[in-house]
């Protein structure tokens, strides 16, 4: 009888996808799924066009543009594009219009029902599948590990390198298991289980890992939470993020439009489920969290590790026993506009972003609109906006009637897209202007030159809206 | 990529240390949808003075550029090594590199020479007046005074900058193995194999 030694899922999906092996370990690794947006696509493509080569695989290969696209009207009553001011970001998006029908790439265009985040696309199209390897030049590629797919981000010579071969030089990582055991209390949800984690972990304890989250938290999240937890994978320094595919993520999967059929569903179900970590299989570290421990989160600083519970109080830089965390956490103070000890909840918030593709599908939008409807955004919160992942999140928010919900709380309904999550389209928050943001980034600048972001999840920021600061949403529902 | 055996000619004696990817390209550079005219970005803030050296008239387009420890640290943008390339610079000399930037540098074919630091400082003192000398293929870097110094580089990066091989034209070289791949996924997971295709 031949045994095998037990594997992790990452072990699993990483052995079905070595083309070859190298001596000094590095292995030439098979990409199943390219995803292309308009910001580090072009350079790719033109040297492509300077070395006359081809796309490999355009058929596994999926283009749309996300960063640069105003989340207001993009065509006219005529129905002609409104033209996009910024000269810089129209030239990207002019540019993937024209290359990826000219490397005869599948694109997905601004005014297309099915254009979107990248990262909300993907699993919405049925294009990013369990088991997969799926590549985007963006770090939050690991998104899509929420579906079982070993996902992650790459630079520019990495997509030109994976459009002409279809493969990346890659060496493998270590492997860390993250464990969330218990049950979530009420009000609580995956992107405070996320931003736990990252608060535990701090911004570089993933560094050089691929991290498998396991545990009873995990299995009962729906597949949007748990895109949601794959997400900031990054944000706690990870490669990948990884969730193993149960029932539910078949559920999901199936019937989509780039899903598997027939005779091929079958082969892939019977495959995915045998990709879950054997009993006995190693990890290289793992991390264990009590569910009891997570509370509605909220960060307070510029890192995405500085996390507090909403109930708790801005920290005292003295506080951190590393002395570079001192002096990151008084600078980051200092750029938040914080006092040490103050309460969270005492927060003034001018701004609400709902969106990004962390918290845009439909799951979100319910959980916020749960918390505004018959309720009004506070007159201090100057502006509210929600962005939908994906123009079907929108459509499907809009026959449930969501749009009205938010619409009359005082909220904008825009268009799909990236949009304030880094601001390179027009939608920014002011300088020295605070925003309650469902996004995975409160780096310094992010979300435009001067914003004060505090991560949140949708039904917190929602909260926030409603009362003019940084508020528990406990106290709400 | 084009071959690098020899380089030869001015070098920048610039020996600032812990020059980070924002002083060699502003962000600002960032949206571009170009390699190509990265150049004019490269330096900028350095270059608000009248006087500097990469836009003095001795200096100006010089395939070498000498710089102290850790340079190229701070983001990975691959913007960095671009700007270089479209300044002319083909060798950095420096005592340290950021493992990103040197990444960077040798897909795009800069070669990246790490001598110490009193090296550095003799060949900054002999690129003010005369030219450097680089030779990969017995790794030496020399000047027109019997100077003589031996760097190490990765046999593999080597190989590559010397052959004019980019990484995609080596991996598309294994295209029968990357082929026969494929096929063995058609036969066993025919569902990773069928993309967009499927499509109505
Ligand atoms: S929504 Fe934000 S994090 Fe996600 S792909 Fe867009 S810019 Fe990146």
């Amino acid at each position: 009888m031949v045994t095998t030694k037990p594997r992790t899922l990452y072990q699993k999906i990483w052995d079905a996808h070595v083309v070859e092996r190298r001596d000094d370990g590095t292995c030439l690794v098979y990409i199943d799924r390219h995803l292309v947006h308009e910001v580090t696509s072009p350079q790719a493509f033109e040297a492509l066009r300077l070395a006359g080569r081809t796309v490999r695989r355009p058929d596994l290969t999926l283009a749309v543009p996300d960063h640069n696209l105003p989340t207001t009207a993009r065509r006219d009553a005529a129905g002609q594009r409104i033209p996009i001011a910024d000269g810089e970001s129209a030239a990207q998006l002019a540019a993937l219009e024209r290359n990826a029908p000219a490397f005869g790439i599948r694109y997905i265009g601004d005014a297309d029902r099915e254009q979107g985040i990248v990262h909300v696309v993907g699993p919405e199209q049925g294009f990013s599948l369990p088991g997969a390897t799926i590549v985007c030049g963006d770090s939050h590629t690991a998104c899509h590990g929420g579906l079982g797919a070993l996902a992650f981000g790459i630079g520019t010579s990495e997509v030109e390198h994976v459009l002409a071969t279809q493969t990346l030089l890659l060496k493998q990582s270590k492997s860390m298991e993250v464990r969330v055991e218990g049950e979530l209390a009420p009000g609580v949800s995956a992107k405070d289980v996320v931003l736990h984690i990252t608060g535990v972990l701090g911004a570089s304890g993933g560094t050089g890992y691929v991290i498998e989250y396991t545990g009873s938290v995990i299995r009962a999240l729906s597949i949007e939470g748990r895109l949601t937890v794959s997400n900031m994978a990054i944000e706690h320094g990870a490669r990948a993020g990884l969730i193993a595919p149960d029932a539910k993520t078949i559920v999901y999967v199936k019937g989509r439009p780039y899903a598997p059929k027939g005779d091929d569903w079958d082969k892939a179900v019977a495959w995915w489920q045998s990709l879950a970590t054997d009993a006995g299989a190693q990890y290289d570290k793992v991390v264990v969290i009590d569910a009891a421990d997570i509370a509605p989160s909220v960060t307070w600083g510029t890192s995405p590790e500085d996390v507090v519970p909403i109930s708790g109080q801005v920290p005292a830089p003295d506080s951190f026993a590393d002395a570079s965390k001192r002096d990151a956490a008084a600078k980051s103070l200092a750029y938040m506009g914080l006092e040490p000890g103050q309460p969270m909840t005492s927060v003034e918030i001018q701004n609400v972003f709902i969106g990004s593709c962390t918290n845009s599908r439909i799951e979100d939008l319910r959980a916020a609109a749960t918390v505004l409807r018959g309720r009004r955004k506070a007159d201090s919160v100057k502006w509210a906006i929600v962005v939908p992942g994906s123009g079907l999140v929108k459509a499907m928010a809009e026959a449930e009637g969501l749009d009205r919900v938010f619409v009359e709380a005082g909220f904008e309904w825009r268009e799909p897209g990236c949009s304030a999550c880094l601001g390179m389209n027009p939608d920014k928050v002011p300088a020295g202007e605070r925003c309650a943001s469902t996004s995975n980034r409160n780096f310094v600048g992010r979300q435009g030159p001067g914003a004060r972001t505090h991560l949140v999840s949708p039904a917190m920021a929602a909260a926030a809206a409603v009362m003019g600061h940084l508020t528990d949403v406990r106290d709400l529902i | 990529m084009e071959p690098v055996t020899t380089i030869d000619g001015r070098a920048y004696p610039f020996g600032q240390k812990n020059v980070d990817t924002d002083v060699i390209i502003p962000s600002h550079w960032l949206k571009t949808i170009t390699r190509e005219g990265l150049g004019r970005g490269a330096f900028e803030s350095l270059r608000q003075d009248p006087d500097n050296l990469f836009d003095s008239a001795e200096f100006t387009g010089s395939p070498i550029l000498i710089a102290g420890d850790n340079f190229g640290c701070g983001s990975s943008r691959e913007h960095a090594a671009w700007a270089l390339l479209d300044l002319g610079v083909r060798a950095v000399i420096a005592p340290s590199f950021s493992d990103i930037f040197s990444g960077n540098a040798f897909k795009n074919g800069i070669l990246t020479v790490v001598l110490p630091q009193d090296a550095i400082d003799r060949l900054v003192e002999v690129a003010r007046t005369d030219p450097i000398h680089i030779d990969l293929d017995s790794q030496t870097v020399t000047t027109p005074f019997q100077d003589r110094f031996v760097f190490e580089i990765d046999a593999f990066r080597k190989e590559c900058l010397i052959g004019g091989l980019d990484e995609v034209g080596l991996t598309m070289a294994r295209g029968d193995a990357i082929s026969g791949f494929e096929d063995a996924v058609r036969a066993e997971r025919p569902f990773l194999a069928r993309g967009v295709e499927l499509a109505a």
